[in-house]
């Protein structure tokens, strides 16, 4: 999933200032399932939001809605019917649903209140790994299904570097070396030599390209 | 023409004796020319290190032209933490040019351990990957897209290894990897114990490896108990075992930097009658000074 944090209060507090009328809008997927933009943080944000401004004695109306996608334009219209009934809309979903609701909704102002973060797995309760960088070019088989651009802190195709120690990275004690764990998975699998190839440089056009990357599927278009 | 002196003292059988030189947090180049002539009659090169750390230093390669106009063989050391492929391509003809015949290709110390914690870390290339490009660019003058140089570069290329890294059966391994990818010379990581290094030494000699790498044994003097006991909590990837901790620590303190001294020698000594090892590299982080004494100490004066 996309996974996303939501920003300190002061921060929406402050990016929210000028207006009186907000439309909140969550995210029912990704950002839902790692508790930072779904309807329950939508509820939280918006009561929040509300003491805040009675205790300050501001004048504020808030509405409370969520989407199911917020990066896709048919869920969108139901954003748009109530759009212009307001001054801001307060978007919790991540950096993709708020740039698809800009592009749907020229003429409003979309303020972010999360910080996207990464595509992560659900490690355990309440913890979320980064563990792809989406480069467009997935070799993970090579690698014992664990990415080395995601999960070595200098992202080394040919690793592991001298640093590590007892199975931990240099850079983050806490973190795993990735490259300890490739070397394990892939002896354990009795597939090592692939350890022995000079694994050649990456193709970050493929990440990079010339800017955004497109994807046209004809077969899907109407 | 400019040789590289390091491979020419290699070639001959001699046992190579290289410092470390670490560039000022300045642009002052008397810093780097005195440094220079403190070392030149004790080593045959200077490898000179490429913001260690992460931390902003004057550049590895203008410190390396530097040397050279003192008579020195530089080594230039190359991060790839900071180029990408095209900066790196052109810093290799660049270095050429401008007289270099040594490189030591490294991915570098992260970004966020130095004075620049946020930086974009490039890593566009490897340690690995670099080596290879340099020597297919010396080699048969190509660079990456096969694209045709108009003249090659000449450099004598190495690489580093730590024998004491995790996961410890893997290194020699590894050091091969290198040694296919291009590696014609290795600085080691700072040996302490030296019953590990042995060990490691007798798999690269069974694999072979001595005969097509030239392995140059790290060594640094530890100035205090203190500091030995701090690279062995904190330093990753360094083992510093207890015996050599004790005998730190039973010095007195004013004898703490003899003491220091005399360990190193006594492991460049060693390094001697190791088969496989073809010299030493000195690195005095910010006491070059122990230098001289050090080689001149180990037995290794005067140079070739």
């Amino acid at each position: 999933m996309i996974t996303a944090e939501r920003k300190p209060f002061p921060e929406i507090k402050a990016s929210i200032k000028p207006y009186e009328k907000i439309l909140m809008v969550g995210c029912g997927t990704c950002v839902a399932e790692c508790a930072a933009g779904g309807e329950k943080e939508v509820a939280l944000l918006a009561s929040l939001l509300r003491m805040d401004a009675a205790r300050e004695g501001r004048k504020t109306e808030i509405k409370e809605m969520t989407v199911d996608r917020q990066c896709v334009y048919e869920f969108i219209d139901q954003v748009t019917a109530l759009a212009d009934q307001y001054d801001v809309i307060l978007s919790l979903g991540c950096g993709a649903g708020v740039q698809a609701m800009a592009e749907v909704l020229p003429k409003i102002h979309i303020i972010p209140a999360l910080n996207t973060t990464c595509i992560a797995e659900t490690r355990e309760a309440g913890v979320w790994l980064e563990d792809c960088r989406g480069c467009g070019d997935c070799k993970l088989d090579h690698f014992a299904d664990i990415c080395p651009i995601t999960r070595c802190a200098k992202g080394l195709f040919n690793g592991p570097c001298g640093g590590s120690k007892d199975g931990h990275c240099e850079v983050d004690p806490e973190a795993l070396c990735a490259w300890h764990q490739i070397i394990t998975r892939l002896e354990e699998t009795g597939r090592t030599e692939s350890m022995d190839e000079v694994y050649p440089p990456a193709n970050w056009a493929k990440k990079q390209g010339k800017g955004p990357r497109k994807i046209v599927r004809e077969d899907q278009r109407a | 023409m400019t040789e590289s002196r390091l491979k020419k003292v290699l070639t001959m059988g001699h046992f190579a004796v290289t410092a470390e030189c670490g560039p000022p947090k300045g642009a002052d180049p008397e810093v780097i020319r005195s440094k220079g002539r403190l070392l030149k009659a004790y080593v045959d090169s200077v490898n000179v290190t490429d913001n260690q750390t992460g931390v902003v230093r004057l550049s590895s390669l203008a410190s390396c032209v530097i040397l050279k106009g003192e008579g020195l063989d530089p080594v230039l050391q190359m991060v790839t933490r900071d180029r990408n492929r095209i900066a790196l391509q052109s810093d290799v003809l660049g270095a050429s040019a401008l007289g270099i015949r040594n490189i030591l290709c490294l991915s570098g110390d992260h970004q966020s351990l130095g004075n620049q914690p946020e930086a974009k870390g490039v890593f566009d290339l490897d340690s690995m990957q670099l080596l290879q490009v340099v020597r297919r660019m010396r080699d048969k003058g190509v660079i990456l897209g096969g694209d045709q140089l108009s003249s090659m570069p000449e450099l004598f290329i190495g690489a580093v290894e730590n024998p004491f890294g995790d996961p410890q059966h893997y290194r020699v391994t590894r050091l091969a990897k290198k040694v296919r990818a291009g590696a014609e010379f290795i600085q080691t990581q700072c040996i302490y114990n030296l019953d590990r290094f042995k060990e490691f030494m007798r798999e690269v000699v069974n694999r072979g490896l001595d005969g097509k790498v030239a392995i140059l044994g790290g060594v640094t003097p530890l100035k205090s108990a203190r500091m030995a006991e701090y690279m062995a909590k904190n330093v990753a990837g360094m083992d510093i075992p207890a015996g050599v901790i004790d005998r730190m620590k039973a010095s007195p303190a004013k004898g703490e930097r003899q003491e220091g001294i005399r360990i190193a020698v006594e492991t460049i000594q060693a390094l001697t009658q190791i088969k496989g090892v073809r010299g030493v590299h000195i690195m005095a982080i910010e006491w070059e000074e122990a230098v001289p004494e050090l080689v001149e100490k180990a037995g290794l004066l005067p140079r070739p």
